[in-house]
């Protein structure tokens, strides 16, 4: 009878711990966050994604796009050529520092879609000429999002004239001038709401909630991000950006899909930059700074001491080097694309991008036991 | 058939642990569809997905769109009619026909457990478990009996005994007891357990875990069938099982296995269950302990009926195995892995780029994954080779619906092993349809380079 007892307690014991338990996937409750685990402290690399390079590196993009905006109210007041060229450089930077920021998609920025709102490309030209004629339009629709953001500034800016004069003329000694003004005036103050949202709620409570997140479940912090930072360079860097404009995906070339069309020369320069913020990203690299704290790459490495495997961190740093040495060798990529059908080069070039994704994908989330993307089923 | 083994099938037990068995399965059964139901797999495993993964064989069988829920639903019935024991007989080969169906529909889905709770279920229909305290027995008092062949109890047993034993032989391996692995990398990443997370970046605790587990699945058949280990044997089922629930997604299986072990006790225990579970639902067991021997008419169907059990297992015991027929690593090729109780063993993931040519123009573009499949179902096929060869032949013939002609399909293909370096999986250079499914040893993949020692 005692040990029947016994027996029963035990079963009682499991079925309470059944109920418990989460099945694994909602947030981990039960974890308590004041535990320092001893090889890696997940929370020191959340502190300092959020604290050095996350939460600077959108200020900073916050800034060079009020620097915009208030360059472009420079010229209206002085529709000058040299105000007109203030406009461009101050237009590049911020898209050069935006493809320091583009990688963050996740809190705030993912529930407003911040990436789709602010560079969708290529852009709607029609749509743009259309809006710009009527002088309506809702820019917060989803289906307008390829009529704004950086690339619709990019066609307005370099697409629609071939010189400064004629432009100029076009935005300010013209029928639809006024409309042609309301519409950039409109495409910036968006990018900048939508842009100050984003900064507002990390700067808010979103920074603790990322941080606190600490655990190792599917909705914690780092496997949630690291699958979003490998999305995005899959997607939108090695794709969205090579890919796709040379045809690897449907087998023709297609040009027009590159970014900053009306400006080739930057495409190149766009893509440098967004393999820059992945790589520092990765090494942890505090932003516009040399110091660097916890990040994938010592995460790796910290595992790797008690694996004593192949140094996987140092593979992932050689090929991303090896990458961005053969882009940077490259043409600009609209005069690569159009020399030789298929461009091989660029093909070439892309393979060793390419390369990057298993070492991610495979190698890097299996080392960390973070599931790619949310896959809710039992295991054995 | 030897003397010994012809008195062995003439010996009877009581009925009761057949009888508890009965119950709790399926019960738990139906407590395993509604949580799957409640968890919206129905729809984001079998509905959602465009395609689904077959099994060689069993192509035909396929979700049945919105008629799925149909067949879940007939699927929980049949084991509430298990667990009453009312019409057992049909209730359990509905049971077994439509939880194989579900299973066979797509294998991106596969667990052992699953396949288990098949075979198990399939044992199930040709034991007399409806002979005791079901509503077929009371329905029917002269098919009711309190006693039964031994032979039958000791099935479930046998069964139960080969799982935890093989498995247990799966893990002496070089990987598991030299290099602590997949633990080593799995457990680190369980540091916000509770109590236990600190431990888990331990190095001996990853060597404590894998040898541990190993020695538990190798002697839990023992400490269960010798009644003086058999409550350190339970309890350490209880503690292995609510362990691995705690630190792994394996859903219902621990519960499954910890409950199903009862099986092992002595009856005294059984009749207390169930004179818990009559006290509680006011049922008469009296009526049930009617002193009736089922002692089935020799005959030839008995004798067959007997022949195919003994076959079923010895296909059991043998299945396993086949993997010697192939050659290469089998964690590798994974040729002969599945339905052979090789559970948690590796860490293995992938990534498969599949390239489309048009062989007489040599124009040819990637094919974009997601596009096709879901990221579950991305993630099995990446690192499968049947899977990696079935998604090849879909795409060919979507790609030829398209209008494209003359396709060959290249894969490049690299998979992580237990924490080694990721390698070219699938020979790149092989039109994938110039192959087809067969049990034939797949040549295109590449080979390991590597060496796993053991069994």
């Amino acid at each position: 009878m005692k040990k029947t007892g016994y027996l029963l307690s035990f079963v009682v014991l499991a079925i309470t711990i059944w109920a418990c338990s989460s099945d694994g996937s909602s947030t981990d409750a039960g974890s308590s966050d004041d535990e320092v685990p001893v090889t890696f402290d997940r929370g020191a690399m959340l502190t300092n994604w959020a604290d050095n390079i996350i939460i600077p590196s959108y200020q900073a993009f916050q800034v060079q796009l009020l620097d915009l905006q208030s360059a472009y109210e420079t010229f209206i007041s002085d529709q000058s050529v040299s105000n007109l060229e203030a406009v461009r450089v101050a237009w590049e930077s911020a898209y050069k520092e935006w493809q320091h920021v583009s990688m963050f998609e996740i809190g705030p920025a993912e529930s407003i879609g911040y990436r789709l709102n602010m560079n969708t490309f290529p852009a709607d030209t029609d749509l743009i000429d259309a809006f710009i004629a009527i002088g309506t339009f809702d820019l917060s629709l989803p289906s307008n999002r390829d009529a704004k953001g950086f690339p619709a500034l990019d066609y307005i800016l370099n697409g629609i004239e071939v010189d400064d004069t004629t432009l100029i003329a076009l935005l300010t000694n013209n029928a639809n001038s006024v409309n042609q003004q309301d519409y950039v005036a409109a495409l910036l103050a968006d990018m900048v709401s939508l842009t100050d949202d984003v900064v507002g709620q990390w700067e808010g409570t979103y920074r603790d909630t990322f941080v606190e997140n600490d655990g190792s479940s599917a909705t914690a912090s780092v496997d949630r991000f690291v699958n979003d930072y490998i999305f995005y360079y899959e997607r939108f860097l090695r794709a969205g950006k090579i890919g796709i404009p040379i045809g690897v995906f449907s087998g023709t070339t297609e040009v027009n899909t590159l970014e900053v069309l009306y400006k080739p020369e930057l495409s190149k320069s766009m893509f440098l930059e967004g393999l820059n913020a992945v790589q520092d990203f990765f090494n942890g690299k505090h932003y516009s700074s040399a110091t660097t704290g916890e990040s994938l790459e010592s995460y790796l490495q910290a595992l790797n001491t008690v694996k004593d495997g192949a140094d996987l961190a140092e593979l992932i740093n050689d090929q991303m080097d090896a990458a961005r040495e053969i882009v940077s060798a490259l043409d600009d990529f609209k005069t690569e694309i159009e020399a030789a059908n298929p461009p091989v080069p660029m093909f070439l070039a892309y393979d060793e991008v390419q390369k990057i994704v298993p070492l991610f994908k495979v190698d890097m989330v299996s080392a960390m036991s973070i599931n790619i993307d949310f896959v809710d089923a039992d295991g054995d | 058939m030897t003397n010994g083994f012809k008195t062995y099938l003439e010996k009877n037990i009581e009925a009761a642990p057949l009888a508890v068995f009965r119950i709790f399965f399926g019960l738990m059964m139906l407590g395993s569809i509604i949580r799957f139901w409640a968890n919206g797999w129905i729809e984001s495993l079998y509905i959602t997905p465009s395609f689904h993964f077959t099994y060689y064989g069993f192509e035909w069988v396929k979700p049945l769109g919105s008629l799925t829920y149909v067949l879940f639903f007939v699927c929980a019935i049949a084991a509430v009619g298990v667990a009453l024991g009312f019409k057992y007989r049909w209730a359990i080969v509905v049971f077994f026909l439509s939880f194989t169906y579900i299973e066979l529909m797509d294998k991106t889905t596969y667990l052992n457990h699953y396949y288990f709770i098949s075979i198990l279920s399939f044992l199930l229909i040709f034991l007399p478990a409806n002979a005791y305290f079901s509503l077929d027995a009371k329905k029917n008092p002269q098919n009711a009996f309190d006693q039964i062949p031994k032979w039958t109890v000791d099935s479930i047993k046998l069964l139960l005994g080969m799982v935890y034993f093989y498995a247990g032989i799966a893990k002496l391996n070089s990987d598991w007891l030299i290099e602590a692995l997949p633990l080593k990398i799995w457990l680190p990443s369980k540091f916000s357990t509770p109590i236990i997370g600190n431990l888990l970046a331990e190095e001996w605790v990853h060597y404590a875990f894998s040898w541990g587990g190993a020695i538990y699945d190798l002697v839990i058949p023992f400490l269960l069938l010798y009644s003086r280990t058999r409550y350190l044997g339970f309890f350490l089922v209880v503690v292995f099982h609510l362990l691995t629930r705690v630190l792994f997604p394996i859903g219902m299986f621990p519960y499954i296995m910890i409950v199903s072990a009862l099986i092992f006790f002595d009856v005294r225990l059984h009749h207390k269950i169930l004179g818990f579970i009559s006290k509680y639902l006011k049922i008469s067991k009296d009526s049930f302990d009617n002193g009736n021997i089922l002692t089935p008419k020799k005959s030839f169907t008995l004798n067959l009926k007997h022949g195919f059990i003994t076959l079923f297992f010895v296909v059991q015991l043998l299945f396993p195995w086949r993997y010697i027929l192939y050659p290469g690593e089998l964690f590798w090729t994974e040729e002969g892995y599945r339905f052979s109780w090789r559970v948690m063993l590796m860490e293995k993931a992938g990534y498969a780029q599949f390239k489309i040519v048009d062989k007489k123009t040599n124009v040819w573009f990637y094919v974009d994954n997601k596009d096709f499949l879901t990221p579950f179902q991305e993630k099995q096929m990446s690192f499968q080779p049947d899977f990696i060869l079935e998604y090849a032949h879909y795409l060919k013939e979507h790609f030829e619906n398209q209008g494209h002609k003359n396709l060959g399909v290249y894969v490049d293909c690299y998979v992580t092993l237990n924490g080694r370096l990721s390698k070219p999986f699938i020979d790149p250079d092989q039109d994938l349809i110039q192959h087809k499914e067969s049990f034939k040893h797949k040549t295109w993949i590449l080979p390991f380079k590597d060496e796993i020692k053991g069994i």
